[in-house]
């Protein structure tokens, strides 16, 4: 909850172990870093808009942990929160981000051209292809800390961009708030409308605040180009499309984003972004690229096989319901998606997705047949 | 241009400098070279408060009905000496534009100085949550002595169970929207404390919710005494949740009729309770657990949240004055399912619910009335309209039952 000003200073009345939150049942990246020593050293500091380390940590205190993933635990405020609380938020995504040093640098590279292949999964196995990411407006507060009147603003750029997008990405703008019944439904079947958070992850953070003020949802004439506007970051960006053309998507996915940051740029407003932490989004779980590529693919065989895990650990991919993340698989069709965000290029991301789903159909086949995948085991990449 | 810059520079309010200026990014990565220490540079993007209001045109609580853009712009930049803003006690009304059944209040206060800071909002909100009670004007008083009462035995083949709750404020401290972690933990303390001095027929035992045992935790639920960490989003958005469950409690005495939550929805929720139909004598526990608890808390240099004008002060508006809600659980099988009951309970100043409390629906036949008033009637004065409401619904019931006709009662005056 973004406080007063002097509340932080409420606080200091009282010693740091006197705030200092219980942790004892909490399995979470920040429950693991934070120590009563780093607290003592940075609760009386802030950002320039005031979002305070209390308000970074609030989301990793009300929420001990999950069942199945490791949380982050903590959120920024604003693009000043990683400078300022450096000393809690590197070593957590250096945990995040395995072993991403302070001291590292993130390559960008949006060049769809670098892509090798890709245009050519077997869509009798590959179902569907999406890319997504995050970007933020700076010079703004981030969903926890924003105020209404930023919202706003930011709902504002976000759909004089958007407007000005022609051709293949040309589309139009639904603002929650407004939405018809029809236009809902539409939505609603197209799979593109997000809904008030539920999760405690988002809700203890703030991100639920003034809901649906500000909220909206952008798409092109084709329905292959996604953009929600003040949801849990920013923006988010989304190309997908039927069938295994991951290339196409990809294409789409760099030329969009491109051309959304040039307008935003025509207008005086950049994108958060610096060399050691690429984009900057509200999670740390999403900096660096802020990337997940992925599809949707049959492996009712494969799955059922012990090495599947390794498969995918081997491969850096990661395997989710179909729902998304916390849902379970249905008949056999699995999503997989890269692993990592942080210290990989988007190119170099989502050429491991199109190696490794290609190698996933291959083994599939192989074990449709009855024959062994030993002989395509991967190595650690 | 270069001497309006420097009165924004000096300026203690939050200025926009880096929406002013426009200068985006450039200015960013300046601030990112500068230590962070001081909580005093307040560089916040600011809108004027027109671009700053909530859209409440779908909305219908007690918040939205009140707070209009002049009001807005005149309150949105004050905080309490606490640091509690207009947009946190709102953020709940905002977040929750309105509940099917009632008209909810929509805000919460942060701590005592609330009611103050932002009484331009807070006191039509009071005036049309209880029934035109001007705290401009009007004094609220506390009656809590327990003889006044007559009649507090009910018919028992009727009346199920009695019950009087009520909450209280230790003054000095943030209320549960805006206290900090440590001042919950003294909430708790100072309020353990005293309970542990609390002795005979009072004497009991205080359960933590953090590291609570299985057992401990199973006899809670079977004795209906366990909260839960609030699930209704009108808590959830105004804070209230936050940390949970650190310094959250039940204390309660032995023979499980008098309990306290401690910094769940307010600092204290105190309940008296018993099976049957002796509204008298829970109503006198009350009275003697609450004198004794506050005797105890007085010794210790602490005292609640009490004025002449708005009575106990507790989080909610809507718990103002005695914050006092005393009820039964009655079975009324023919009446219940009479046309004329909702009138008949509204014109005795009563309120039915479920027996799950509120928002809840009657199971069978047994509902749960209570008195409607908080504020501008006394303890006494309210307990007594419960007693002498529920009888006329127990006589009505009898009657009923005789194949007699039963009468709308004339509405009670609202304001004595």
């Amino acid at each position: 909850m973004p406080f007063g000003n002097t509340h932080n200073q409420l606080k200091l009345k009282y010693t740091a172990d006197q705030e200092y939150p219980d942790l004892s049942k909490h399995n979470n990246h920040m429950s693991k870093v934070l120590t009563p020593v780093m607290y003592a050293h940075l609760r009386d500091k802030q950002t320039p808009s005031g979002f305070t380390l209390d308000d970074v940590i609030q989301t990793g205190v009300d929420n001990p942990g999950h069942p199945f993933i490791m949380t982050v635990g903590c959120v920024a405020g604003d693009e000043e929160t990683y400078e300022v609380f450096k000393e809690l938020l590197d070593p957590v995504i250096q945990d995040r981000h395995g072993g991403y040093k302070p001291t590292d640098k993130h390559k960008t590279d949006l060049n769809p051209d670098h892509l090798k292949g890709g245009d050519d999964l077997d869509p009798n196995y590959v179902l569907s292809s999406r890319v997504r990411t995050g970007r933020s407006i700076r010079g703004f507060c981030l969903p926890p800390h924003c105020s209404r009147g930023e919202r706003r603003a930011i709902e504002t750029l976000s759909n004089d961009a958007l407007r000005s997008l022609s051709g293949d990405l040309k589309g139009k703008y639904y603002a929650l708030k407004d939405m018809t019944d029809e236009e809902q439904q539409q939505l609603i079947d197209d799979h593109f409308l997000f809904d008030k958070p539920v999760s405690p992850l988002l809700l203890a953070s703030g991100m639920g605040r003034d809901w649906p003020d500000g909220r909206g949802i952008w798409h092109n004439d084709n329905k292959t180009f996604l953009v929600w506007v003040n949801e849990e970051d920013h923006l988010r960006v989304i190309s997908m499309q039927k069938g295994g053309n991951m290339k196409e998507v990809f294409n789409r996915f760099c030329t969009g984003l491109t051309k959304i940051e040039t307008l935003f740029k025509q207008k005086g407003h950049s994108f958060m972004w610096n060399e050691h932490l690429g984009y900057v989004l509200t999670c740390p779980s999403n900096l660096g690229t802020g990337l997940r590529g992925g599809v949707h693919v049959k492996l009712p065989n494969l799955s059922k096989h012990d090495k599947f895990g390794e498969v995918l650990k081997r491969l850096r991919l990661q395997k989710r319901g179909t729902g998304g993340v916390d849902t379970a698989a249905v008949g056999g069709v699995f999503d997989i998606s890269n692993a990592d965000r942080l210290g990989f290029s988007e190119v170099e991301l989502v050429q491991m997705v199109v190696d490794g789903v290609k190698l996933l159909v291959d083994m599939e086949k192989r074990l449709e047949k009855g024959q062994s995948i030993d002989g395509l085991m991967p190595a650690q990449k | 241009m270069a001497g309006a810059f420097n009165r924004i520079l000096s300026s203690r309010k939050r200025v926009g400098i880096l929406s002013l200026l426009g200068a985006g990014s450039l200015t960013a990565g300046l601030l990112l070279k500068r230590e962070h220490v001081s909580a005093a540079s307040q560089v916040r993007r600011v809108y004027p408060p027109s671009a700053e209001y909530p859209d409440l045109r779908k909305h219908n609580n007690c918040m939205a009905s009140h707070l209009t853009p002049a009001i807005y712009a005149t309150l949105c930049h004050k905080a309490t000496p606490n640091g509690f803003t207009l947009d946190e006690a709102i953020q709940t009304g905002v977040d929750n534009p309105g509940h099917p059944f009632i008209k909810t209040v929509g805000m919460v206060a942060g701590d005592e100085e609330s009611y103050e800071v932002f009484a331009d909002l807070l006191v039509p909100v009071i005036k049309e949550r209880h029934n035109g009670y001007d705290p401009r004007t009007m004094t609220h008083a506390t009656d809590l002595d327990s003889s006044k009462i007559r009649a507090g035995q009910f018919d028992e083949r009727y009346v199920l169970s009695s019950r009087v709750r009520t909450g209280r404020s230790i003054r000095g401290l943030s209320l549960p929207p805006a206290c900090t972690r440590a001042e919950r933990r003294e909430v708790e303390r100072v309020v353990v404390d005293a309970l542990a001095g609390l002795q005979g027929e009072l004497g009991g035992h205080y359960y933590s919710l953090v590291g609570m045992t299985e057992q401990d935790q199973q006899q809670l639920i079977d004795d209906h005494f366990l909260f839960d960490k609030p699930v209704s989003p009108l808590l959830t958005c105004a804070g209230m949740a936050r940390d949970w469950p650190d310094a959250r409690g039940i204390w309660h005495n032995n023979q499980k009729t008098f309990l306290v939550w401690v910094n769940e929805e307010d600092h204290t929720r105190v309940i008296s309770m018993e099976k049957g139909g002796n509204m008298k004598r829970v109503f006198e526990r009350f009275c003697t657990g609450l004198k004794e608890v506050e005797r105890l808390i007085m010794e210790k240099g602490w005292e609640f949240m009490w004025n002449e004008r708005l009575g106990y002060i507790l989080t909610c508006p809507s718990n103002l004055g005695t914050g006092l809600r005393a009820g039964v659980h009655v079975n009324l099988p023919r009446l219940s399912k009479d046309p004329r009951f909702p009138k008949i309970v509204e014109n005795l100043r009563l309120q039915k619910r479920g027996t799950g409390g509120v928002d809840t629906a009657a199971v069978g036949s047994t509902v749960d009335i209570s008195n409607m008033d908080r504020l501008g009637h006394s303890e006494v004065q309210l307990v007594q309209t419960v007693i002498d409401g529920v009888n006329y619904l127990i006589d009505c019931e009898k009657k009923l039952e005789k194949g007699q006709d039963i009468r709308i009662p004339p509405p009670i005056s609202q304001l004595k």
